[in-house]
């Protein structure tokens, strides 16, 4: 497997879509490569710092205002 | 015309199809209930799309009332979520277009890039390497790194990377066929990863390096 084709299938690896014979196709070639290893690591500390700061977080204010005005606007009929 | 496709016997009813009967049925406090549960989350993607704090506070208010006005159309094969999002997606599409008059924004934006030569920064990460900025730091970094992402990617990521939508619902929720959806993902990962490097990697200055095969 060349580092090419195992990109092509590192979605699959994070996402666990992979078949066990794919699964174990990719950590072989994981074991001889130190580069795709990093790729794979990093990859997933990306998904996971996304996926664990709210960095468009409504204030509660504004939630508030927003959802005043919404339903307002409901109530009429819109 | 309100069309409601029966729920298969196996699944659960969704908490929402109640909620959206009782909107159906009038009652407004039904629909407070559902803004409540969805209404950060809308945000969210709103702001991922459109990059603009005005436009997404519009998007969501655009949003729900579109749905409001809408429910009888709502198929209730889908969920009341995924529905939403397709509606908020394309208001913030729209909001994005508005925004940079003369160039198309489309969700097919953007991806005539070439295919198989992702660049690779190869240093590896210090352990913890969000540790290394205070909160409004990395809050800033993440918000510029995610910026720079063509339109389309930065859909397909929020989606189901940040909302964990599943490929079928982004899919369904952006008229993207599957396959394009896993590829637009892995780019905008790839992309991501590759962006957060420059201030993750553990000896910063280290060289860059491509990967050929
Ligand atoms: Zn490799």
């Amino acid at each position: 497997m060349t580092c090419t084709e195992f990109l092509a299938l590192l979605d699959d690896l994070i996402d666990d879509t992979v078949t066990p014979a794919m699964r174990a196709q990719l950590q072989e070639h994981l074991r001889g490569c130190e580069h795709c290893e990093v790729t794979l690591s990093t990859t997933r500390k990306t998904i996971q710092i996304y996926r664990s700061h709210e960095i468009y977080d409504m204030p509660a204010g504004l939630r508030e205002r927003l959802h005043a005005a919404i339903m307002a606007r409901c109530k009429k009929g819109c | 015309m309100s069309t409601i496709q029966p729920i298969t016997d196996e699944l659960e009813p969704h908490p929402d199809v109640a909620l959206v009967e009782r909107v159906r049925a009038g009652d407004v406090s039904a629909y407070d209930e559902l803004v409540r549960k969805y209404d950060r989350q809308l945000f969210r993607i709103a702001q991922h799309i459109t990059q603009n704090r005005e436009d997404a506070e519009d998007v969501m208010q655009d949003a729900f009332l579109k749905a409001y006005e809408k429910i009888d159309q709502f198929q209730g094969n889908s969920k009341f979520y995924t529905w939403l999002v397709r509606i908020a997606v394309n208001e913030s599409l729209m909001r994005l277009r508005k925004r940079r008059t003369g160039r198309m924004v489309s969700i097919d934006e953007d991806i005539e890039t070439e295919e198989g030569s992702v660049p690779r920064d190869l240093a590896d990460w210090a352990p913890d390497p969000e540790q290394n900025y205070t909160q409004s730091e990395l809050a800033e970094i993440l918000r510029k790194t995610i910026q720079g992402l063509p339109p389309g990617f930065r859909t397909v990521f929020a989606l189901r990377d940040v909302e964990g939508l599943s490929t079928e619902e982004t899919a369904e929720t952006l008229g993207l066929s599957i396959p394009a959806v896993k590829s637009r993902l892995l780019r905008a990962r790839l992309q991501l990863r590759e962006r957060l490097s420059r201030y993750f990697r553990k000896n910063k200055g280290s060289r860059e390096l491509g990967v050929e095969n």
